[in-house]
């Protein structure tokens, strides 16, 4: 059967379809520029389960739920559900971590510097060209025989274990619901105040989450692919997506009233370019280095995927020491270790870079 | 004389690499390509078909699939 979706039209309905419906749950109720920001909705499960305690960013986010369980429905749906892990978990699992050290220095994924970008936030421009640098340098080791090794076919059960996690953060939040003023609700955090304060219904958010979760794994939506393709074949197949994206986020904010130019004072940022840069830089040489966007590590998951998985968990848990320790930006500035982690992040990136190069027989 | 490029349990984007590889070695103009999943195969095929090569087969193959692609 002809998978729809995944032909260049279908893609490009697919980023159309996000573009929209992100400025759209902004305007339900979530953080400016960040209605769907997969770094800081990640970093946000991490504080609900209080792994860290910044305040402000505590929110079991129900879209990172939908996308796990959409892309899961959608895969045995397509039957494209197939259990496999062992490709480098160890590795996956740090440069999660480290992806989400350069994003939250950012302060953003791919996904959200694009609806920056979309909503006028000038600083995205460098998120972006960050962006773009680091997966420039991740197609170099890409070129020169950079790769994890295959992973090994396994139980349903291990393709099962992070769907099952969400499937139990989803519980957690029916039995413990966000009650207005209250910081904390049986087992679960609750930001009252600040970006975590910020959501749209628990049930919009979920159907959201679902519905993008089943269009993007069925198109194989990736942000990092759309630059990696473009730079390492000159394919426009995915990039033509994420243009799409960018475009329809642009006019739903004009729209909606949510489109203000300019680099100061925008939504959940700081003007400090060369680590709007450097920080981007980072994490998209992770997210190359992995194979995958962290979007795409959450539909990957969904069909199965045990290694996507460690890299999921490598972010959240990365979340987590980047509020323990300071590494966080914050619309005031860096973090008081942010510099140090980036420079660290880049070094360990590059040793993993240049030492995974073997070619596998 | 076909070649064999084994994708099976490589990541994006591994398995277009190797296929591009072994088409610009200009040794054979039939390949036979592994892959474990439906996002590969549509890559490799997207990749083939970009340098003239056509799919001439998609078999299921051992839970994954074999992609035949040639050169006319």
């Amino acid at each position: 059967m002809k998978n729809f979706l995944a032909t260049r039209w279908g893609i490009i309905g697919v980023g159309v379809c996000i573009g929209v419906l992100a400025p759209l749950l902004q305007k339900m109720g979530n953080p400016g520029n960040m209605g769907i920001c997969v770094a800081c909705f990640e970093r946000d499960i991490a504080g609900a389960i209080g792994i860290h305690r910044a305040a402000v960013v505590q929110y079991m986010r129900p879209e990172i739920i939908g996308f796990v369980i959409g892309a899961l429905f959608a895969a045995y749906l397509f039957r494209e559900f197939r259990p496999r892990l062992g490709s480098a978990p160890i590795v996956r699992f740090i440069l999660g971590v480290l992806a989400m050290v350069g994003a939250l220095v950012f302060l953003g994924c791919p996904w959200r510097a694009a609806l920056r970008l979309s909503g006028g936030d000038g600083n995205a421009i460098l998120g972006l060209l960050g962006l773009i640098t680091g997966i420039w340098i991740g197609t170099l080791f890409l070129k020169s025989g950079y790769n994890l090794g295959r992973s090994q076919k396994t139980h349903v059960t291990a393709g099962w274990m992070l769907p099952l996690i969400m499937l139990g953060f989803l519980i957690l939040m029916l039995i413990y619901p966000y009650i207005a003023g209250q910081n904390k609700n049986g087992v679960l955090f609750y930001s009252i105040k600040g970006p975590g304060a910020m959501h749209a219904s628990l049930f919009i958010s979920l159907a959201v989450g679902l519905f993008i979760g089943i269009i993007a794994q069925r198109s194989r939506f990736c942000t990092m692919g759309a630059i990696r393709d473009y730079v390492l074949f000159r394919q426009t197949h995915l990039l033509f997506a994420f243009v799409a994206l960018i475009v329809a986020a642009l006019i739903t904010n004009v729209v909606l009233g949510q489109f203000h130019p300019g680099f100061k004072g925008q939504p959940v940022a700081h003007t400090l370019h060369v680590w709007n840069f450097a920080g981007m830089a980072l994490a998209g040489l992770a997210f190359c280095l992995a194979g995958g966007c962290p979007g795409r590590q959450l539909f990957m998951v969904g069909e199965g995927d045990g290694d996507a998985a460690i890299f999921v968990l490598g972010m959240i848990v990365g979340a987590a020491f980047c509020h323990n320790f300071g590494l966080a930006s914050s619309p005031k500035g860096l973090g008081p270790h942010g510099i140090a982690a980036v420079i660290v992040g880049f070094a360990v990136c590059l040793f993993i870079g240049f030492t995974m190069r073997k070619r596998i027989t | 004389m076909s070649k064999t490029v084994d994708a099976r349990g490589l990541s994006c984007p591994q398995p277009v690499l190797m296929t591009l590889d072994e088409i610009k070695a200009g040794e054979t103009n039939k390949i036979e390509v592994l892959v474990d999943t439906d996002t590969s195969k549509e890559n490799v095929a997207r990749a083939a078909q970009s340098q003239g090569w056509t799919v001439t087969d998609t078999a299921e193959d051992n839970g994954g699939y074999k992609l035949t692609i040639k050169k006319e």
